[in-house]
This record gives C-alpha cells, sequence and structure tokens, in this order.
C-alpha cells in the first residue's frame, strides 16, 4: 500500500537552512546538507527545499545545494523557489531532484505547469500554492508571501492539477512556523478539489496535528519545518505515533 | 534525467568504480552492467538502435553473461516488448511484455511514492532485506511477465505487478534503488558485490 509521507521542508536563504513565523523573522538553522543528511538517517520519506529568496532577488536557484545534497542522500528530493522555466526545471532535475515545485512564475505564468508536465511528466512538477485566510475564502499569496493576487486558492489549486501538475504543496501563511496545527479547512477543500496528492504544510507543532491533517484534511504528506527546528520530536517519534493511530507510514525494517 | 547521476553517485558512494557511457567498447570493457532510465519504452529502445549498442549489449548480456541491473525504464527495456508510445520490441532478454497498468478508478497514474514489495525467498538482490520492505516507485507502465518464475518480486497498486524480475544474470527492477535510502543502496551494493 502507498504510505503517508513525512516531509521535512528546508528553507534556504543565503546557502543556509532558516526557519520564520507567518513567513518572516527568519532564524538560521544550520547547514543544508548536514541537516538533510540527519533527515535521510531518521528515514524521511522525501526532502523539499524552497529557496525563498530567489524569486525576490531576481537570481538564479540554489541548484549546487540540490546537487550536493542529492550526492548524500539517495532519497525522493523536491526543489523549488525561484524557478521561472523550462530550463531551469531541467537543471534542478540534473542536479538530482525528483521534483520541482513551482509558485509565483505558475501564477503569473500558468502554461509553465502545461509545458513543464509535457515535457519531463506530470509526477516531476509540484504547484506550491501560499495562502491566507481573507474571511471566507484563502487569497493566494506570491512572491514568498509578499504580494496578494485576489485568486482563490482552492480554485487555483483546481486550475493547477488540470494544467498538469502532479502534486500540490498548501501552505497556509496564517499557520506558518505558529506550532499551532495545520489549517485543516484549507487542506481538506483542496484535497477534496483535486484528485493528485497534497501536502500539506505550516503549523505542526505536535505528533496529533499530522495525524489529525491526514485523516481529517484528507492530506497524502505532511511538510515539516518547526516541528524538527524547535521542539523535541524527530521523524521516529512520528513514525511512531502515525502508526499507532493507524496511519500507514513506511517502517524501517532490515 | 537526475536518476542517471543519483545511479551512479550511489555506486559510488558504495565504493565501486562507475562510467556512464554510451559507447560499446565501455559495454565490452565493463564487469557490469546498470540500465536506468527515465522515458518512454519507444525512445528508449531508439535511442539504443540509434547509439548502435544493441548487439553490444546483446554480446555482453547473452554470450558473456555479464550480470546487468535494469531500473525502472532500464528494466523495462528488457522485455519482448512495449506498447508505450506505440508497439515496440524490447530487448527480449525477459519473456513478456509491458503494459500500461490500471489500478482502477480510485487510483492515480504514475504510481508515485513509497510502496512495500513483496519478495521471492532467495534472490540475490534482496539479501539482508525483510520480506516486504518498502521502495520508491515513479512509473506508470509494468512488466507482465511470461514466466511467473523469473518474477523475484511483486508490489500491489490496485492489483498485483512486477517490482522485480530475475532471469539467470539478467536482473530487473521496476523501482528506484537510488532513491529508496538504506533498503535501496542495499540492493545495489548486493549487485555491486554478486
Amino acid at each position: 500500500m502507498l504510505k503517508k509521507r513525512l516531509i521535512p521542508c528546508i528553507l534556504l536563504k543565503n546557502g543556509r537552512c532558516v526557519k520564520g513565523t507567518n513567513f518572516t523573522n527568519f532564524r538560521d538553522t544550520g547547514n543544508p546538507v548536514t541537516t538533510s543528511k540527519t533527515y535521510n538517517s531518521q528515514n524521511a520519506d522525501e526532502l523539499i527545499f524552497l529557496d525563498i529568496t530567489a524569486t525576490n532577488e531576481g537570481r538564479e536557484p540554489s541548484f549546487d545545494i540540490i546537487r550536493s545534497v542529492a550526492d548524500e542522500c539517495f532519497m525522493p528530493i523536491t526543489a523549488g523557489g525561484g524557478v521561472t522555466n523550462v530550463r531551469q526545471i531541467r537543471e534542478y532535475l540534473l542536479a538530482g531532484a525528483d521534483k520541482v515545485s513551482i509558485n509565483t512564475a505558475a501564477v503569473e505564468n500558468p502554461p509553465l505547469i502545461e509545458e513543464g508536465a509535457s515535457i519531463f511528466g506530470s509526477q516531476c512538477i509540484v504547484a506550491s500554492i501560499d495562502a491566507r485566510k481573507k474571511g471566507d475564502f484563502y487569497e493566494v499569496y506570491t512572491h514568498s508571501g509578499t504580494r496578494s493576487t485576489g485568486i482563490d486558492a482552492i480554485e487555483w489549486a483546481r486550475k493547477s492539477a488540470k494544467l498538469g501538475a502532479g502534486e500540490i504543496l498548501i501552505t497556509s501563511i496564517d499557520r506558518e512556523g505558529t506550532k499551532q496545527g495545520y489549517d485543516i479547512d484549507l487542506v481538506k477543500q483542496v484535497s477534496d478539489s483535486v484528485d493528485i496528492p497534497v501536502i500539506a504544510s505550516g503549523g505542526a507543532g505536535n505528533l496529533q496535528h499530522l495525524v489529525d491533517v491526514i485523516v481529517l484534511g484528507n492530506a497524502s504528506a505532511v511538510s515539516l519545518s518547526y516541528i524538527l527546528n524547535f521542539t523535541d520530536q524527530n521523524l521516529i517519534k512520528m513514525k511512531a505515533y502515525m502508526k499507532n493511530a493507524g496511519i500507514e507510514v513506511r517502517d524501517f525494517k532490515f | 534525467m537526475g536518476n542517471l547521476r543519483s545511479v551512479s553517485k550511489a555506486v559510488e558512494y558504495l565504493g565501486a568504480e562507475v562510467e556512464v557511457s554510451n559507447s560499446d567498447e565501455k559495454i565490452a570493457e565493463a564487469e557490469k552492467l546498470i540500465m536506468p532510465g527515465v522515458g518512454s519504452f519507444g525512445d528508449g529502445m531508439k535511442n539504443l538502435a540509434e547509439k548502435d549498442l544493441i548487439s553490444a549489449l546483446h554480446s555482453a548480456v547473452i554470450s558473456e553473461k555479464k550480470p546487468v541491473l535494469g531500473i525502472c525504464l532500464g528494466m523495462q527495456l528488457f522485455a519482448e516488448d512495449g506498447e508505450e508510445g506505440g508497439f515496440h520490441k524490447g530487448l527480449g532478454w525477459v519473456p513478456g511484455s509491458v503494459k500500461k497498468m490500471e489500478p482502477g478508478p480510485d487510483l492515480k497514474l504514475p504510481h508515485v511514492g513509497w510502496n512495500d514489495i513483496s519478495q521471492k525467498e532467495g534472490n540475490p538482490l534482496f539479501q539482508g532485506l525483510s520480506k516486504n520492505p518498502s521502495f520508491y516507485f515513479v512509473h506508470s507502465y509494468a512488466l507482465e511477465c511470461a514466466d511467473p518464475t523469473f518474477v523475484s518480486a511483486t508490489c500491489n497498486y490496485g492489483g498485483e505487478f512486477v517490482a522485480a524480475v530475475q532471469k539467470n544474470n539478467v536482473f530487473g527492477l521496476q523501482f528506484h534503488p537510488e532513491k529508496s535510502q538504506r533498503e535501496g543502496l542495499r540492493v545495489l551494493e548486493n549487485f555491486i558485490n554478486m
């Protein structure tokens, strides 16, 4: 049976790992290669890297970091941040990423999803969506959560899937780094409106949050950041807890 | 794509020498062969034919009996034929055809993610692993093996499909050992030390 995935999400800024709250107040959390090796040794199911300043600085994504990680961690890798064209998708894949996430550029230029999926396959393209709750709807934000778009996040998720994205990474800006739990309503609305896997992101602070967003939010995977950086939880404890809650996770069996 | 780099890095990591090559001379010199592959069956066979590698592969694998490991599409090309992108002849090292999976309406294709396999006891590639280890899969097509005695592991995704085959010196894996952490590295290590 296909497993529910635990995915450490590593935010990159100036070649270092960082973590903030609500997309601001970033703190340094370490070296990306060392950090990845730790998660790899704890049997993380996948890794996500987001270069959070590439778009706003208008520069090329950090291909080198992905290359260094992929040379030492033999596991699935999603890379993103600052991707605006097919050449960069190809470069990330050649560096050792298995999937590339597209956020701002997809909103500004939706055919990029279609183009990427037709060249590399849907399984390579992840639509990353940052959303903030506005009254009774969720609004898409771009440029690392700094620009509002007026676009409905659920609608945009549906459209991304239609264009050929193979997976959705949905991040609640309101919950990100707050340890208040995932925005289950947001994740569930996205999951129920697309038939591709949805990775829930933003808010994990304790182990029950992980179970809740999978059981109640229909998430296929959970993105983990604050909980790994600033609490005493780790991936091994998480898997044991989820397994006890009846969720199919990947065991390490030798 | 990146698969080629990941496979060669994994083999290096395990301490073996590896050369990425599309030359028939290198195929003749190699002690063992690995055929990775991401892409379609038709393109894969077309590339082998255009680079004039098919006869070098046949003589290395069939006449000289060098161990060969096919990964994902690499394994699928071992079949007699495949239907991806039209009907194409394969290398014919393993009896059977490569067909699109039909997991049913509730399951999506491609089959992507970690899934556990059920391995037949005694296969040298799975030495040291549990009966049902998990591996990372990314594919929409699967080998329908005409002779079940060559199936060394199966996996289930809306129905059973072939996760690994072995016929003499020919080894094939539908999953990606180079992306399957310790268990995947163990499989590659078993191949290298064979």
